[in-house]
């Protein structure tokens, strides 16, 4: 009824094109971006701000990260927490090198060292695919979580072997470290996102995003056509780290704290990534933010939630149900809908437009 | 991608001067290489001392091959699991893992509630079974026909679920396994070999005889038995198996509770060695390089990869290990398969990849 194209006419090739070709949907996208900067910073308290959002932001960055490479160019990945290992690092490493250059310079900065290590470990994928390559990946997981332990210069030589994020302000206000306060951390964090994802929705709706997709489709075929599958693969590989490795640094920077920094990038958080990529869509960058949302804050809901409706569950036990349920669930969507979120909020899209018509 | 060996390659070596500076090149390597196997060296210490202190120290040596050997066999076990669900289903079973630990603790916990030992091994099969039912109705039945990645996510959720389950009914702590109860033997041999003493586990050579006639057993069963060539069909083809009237749901059950079965086997024998713990999921972790070493595909496969995977790890770390800092054990077998993988992309014993367009 009123989501709908009518009287909403293309006259250029460009507007034909646009990612959002219907007026309803930049409406929404405006609406949407209006509640992320004025909307939650009002209305959200401080925890609601630092245990979910920023979670969700940083979380949605990586699996965007994540579905470049197995979305997009069909090579399964199993070592995006080493990778966002990587950007912490290297954020760390770069700042108390260079106190003087604003952090969020270096957070970006950070992401170009991530990308390079994300090329070396994505060199296999020119001779080994599918399942072969995804353990292969392991092996960046395993090698990086191990550095991070063992190579003393990464930490600058503490003898707690623990990064400390030291404070560092923009335009006066600090933004990391233990003085800044949740909503301008969570504001950095969303300028970050919505740019990058700005960047990464153009990079996979032009020539780059065209070869991924046609070495995911079938990689034979897209060389026969001309694809150099060297030059695909390894972009891939390089955009996909460059986006964990900036989400590690956030992640580190704007939410944890450097604290945990040797522990958190461990399998078990390259898992949940690929989780939000798969539940929420290969392929799809709102999927990522659909796929973060869920897997994020689903332990947090039920952590919560289930008091609330009157389960009386203690800490260990409220673990043991979350992780059933959590597992349950996500058997539950791969049967109901194995496409993701993405493919939901499409077909949801699609009744809206025809309604109150079945077709 | 393999036809750019077949190029030829233009003779660079022609031009007088490319040659002079590979000369120039070679006699500088070589000079700073002869510098550097000087007994303080890098080089030295990468390529001379550990084969001296293997030549010196033989009993030492044969130790950490034993080591290797007996951790290899239990990675084999583990990835003789993955091998059998992933030939007949083609589903990259990432729970194997944790059904190993699932069965040693369901086996553990049953003992304690008061069952007899051998009973509680019984019924430990059954809770096999029935998952292998669970799992093949829930999961594999309504997901049939769609893409290996959803299908290994799922398995993904099996594995949540299966920890979220254990922990509630187990609890999360590590529980001692009834080695003694099952007959299995304890203490060591200490061997007088090489001028030294080398100690075997008993337990160990308990483990690797127990797991060489399992592995026979499952040879013999799907060799020589309907069920067996029923399985080998559809681990061939589907379709083709369908089509000539075998029961693709029957199929899945049998061969979910073969790598059950196979679970509890590993479970006994690594809790024997250790704790029963949830730690055991990270263990099973180790056995992918085996996998993609052996060839997913491969019952053989997965028993060398095993092998060379432990001997190549417990070397490793024993003798190079020191030089970068220790505890490269965690991605070490990750590097060797990887070095493996770069020549023959489907692993030692894989099926030979053909791509078609």
């Amino acid at each position: 009824m009123f989501y709908r194209e009518a009287g909403q006419f293309k006259s250029t090739y460009s507007a034909d094109m646009a990612v959002f070709p219907l007026r309803q949907d930049r409406i929404g996208i405006a609406v949407i971006l209006a509640l992320a900067f004025i909307g939650v910073p009002l209305i959200g308290n401080d925890f609601f701000i630092s245990s979910v959002m920023i979670p969700f932001l940083v979380f949605s960055l990586a699996a965007i990260g994540l579905n470049i490479l197995t979305g997009y160019t069909g090579l399964i990945s199993l070592g995006t927490a080493a990778f966002m290992g990587v950007g912490a690092y290297a954020a760390y490493k770069l700042t108390t090198a260079f106190p003087g250059i604003n952090i969020i310079v270096l957070v970006l900065v950070s992401g170009l060292f991530s990308a390079a290590i994300g090329v070396l470990f994505g060199l296999p994928s020119l001779r080994i695919k599918g399942f072969y390559l995804a353990v292969a990946t392991l092996a960046a997981q395993f090698f990086l979580q191990w550095a991070f332990v063992r190579v003393p210069w990464l930490f600058n030589y503490n003898a707690s072997g623990a990064i400390e994020v030291p404070q560092r302000t923009l335009f006066g206000f600090p933004i990391t470290g233990a003085s800044a306060s949740p909503e301008t951390r969570y504001f950095v964090c969303l300028v970050l996102v919505v740019g990058l994802t700005w960047f990464a929705s153009n990079l996979v709706h032009g020539k780059l995003g065209r070869s991924w997709m046609a070495v995911r489709d079938m990689d034979i075929a897209a060389e026969l056509m001309g694809i150099k599958l060297l030059n695909a693969k390894l972009t891939a590989f390089a955009v996909s780290s460059f986006y964990a490795g900036v989400a590690g640094a956030m992640m580190i920077f704007f939410w944890y704290g450097g604290g945990e920094a040797a522990d958190v990038f461990n399998i078990r958080l390259s898992f949940n990534i690929l989780f939000m990529v798969i539940i929420g869509g290969l392929g799809s960058l709102i999927g990522s933010f659909f796929g973060a949302a869920f897997i994020a804050s689903l332990p947090t809901i039920l952590k919560f939630g289930l008091p609330a409706l009157g389960v009386p569950l203690s800490g260990a036990a409220a673990e043991h149900v979350t992780f059933m349920l959590v597992g349950a669930l996500i058997i539950t969507f791969l049967i109901v809908e194995p496409h993701g979120l993405a493919r939901l909020w499409q077909i949801g899209k699609q009744k809206l437009r025809t309604w109150p018509f079945p077709y | 991608m393999s036809d750019v060996a077949a190029r030829p390659a233009p003779n660079l070596l022609a031009k007088g001067w490319v040659k002079s500076g590979l000369i120039f090149i070679a006699v500088v390597a070589a000079a700073i290489l002869g510098a550097q196997f000087d007994d303080s060296g890098t080089l030295y210490k990468v390529f001379i001392d550990p084969f001296q202190q293997m030549v010196q120290a033989p009993d030492l040596l044969a130790q950490t091959i034993w080591e290797g050997l007996v951790s290899g066999v239990l990675y084999a076990l583990i990835a003789l699991g993955f091998v059998l669900i992933f030939k007949a289903s083609g589903v990259f079973n990432f729970a194997q893992g944790i059904m190993v630990v699932f069965a040693a603790l369901t086996l553990v916990g049953l003992y304690e509630k008061g069952v007899p030992a051998f009973l509680a091994v019984i019924l430990t099969l059954g809770v096999m079974f029935v998952l292998a039912v669970t799992i093949e109705r829930v999961v594999l039945r309504p997901l049939v026909n769609q893409p290996d990645i959803i299908l290994f996510m799922a398995t993904f959720g099996i594995t949540y679920f299966l920890i979220g389950f254990g922990e509630a009914l187990f609890g999360g702590s590590p529980k001692q396994m009834i080695a003694d109860q099952l007959w299995l033997p304890k203490g060591a041999i200490d061997l007088k070999l090489f001028g030294g003493l080398v100690s075997l586990q008993k337990i160990d050579i308990a483990a690797a005889v127990i797991a060489s006639i399992m592995i026979a057993a499952l040879a013999a069963f799907f060799q020589y038995t309907r069920i067996g060539r029923a399985l080998r069909a559809v681990a061939d083809s589907h379709k083709a198996a369908l089509s000539v009237g075998i029961s693709l749901n029957q199929i899945w059950v049998i061969v979910w509770f073969t790598a059950g079965i196979v679970a509890l086997i590993t479970g006994i024998m690594w809790g024997a060695r250790s704790d029963v713990s949830f730690a055991l999921e990270i263990v099973a972790l180790k056995a992918l390089p085996v996998l993609i070493l052996g060839g997913f595909t491969s019952i053989p496969g997965a028993i060398v990869g095993g092998l060379i995977i432990g001997i190549g790890e417990k070397m490793g770390e024993f003798y190079w290990g020191p030089l970068i800092g220790g505890g490269i054990e965690s991605w070490l077998a990750y590097f060797i398969a990887l070095g493996f993988l770069l020549f023959r992309p489907q692993g030692l014993f894989g099926d030979k990849i053909i791509e078609r367009i």
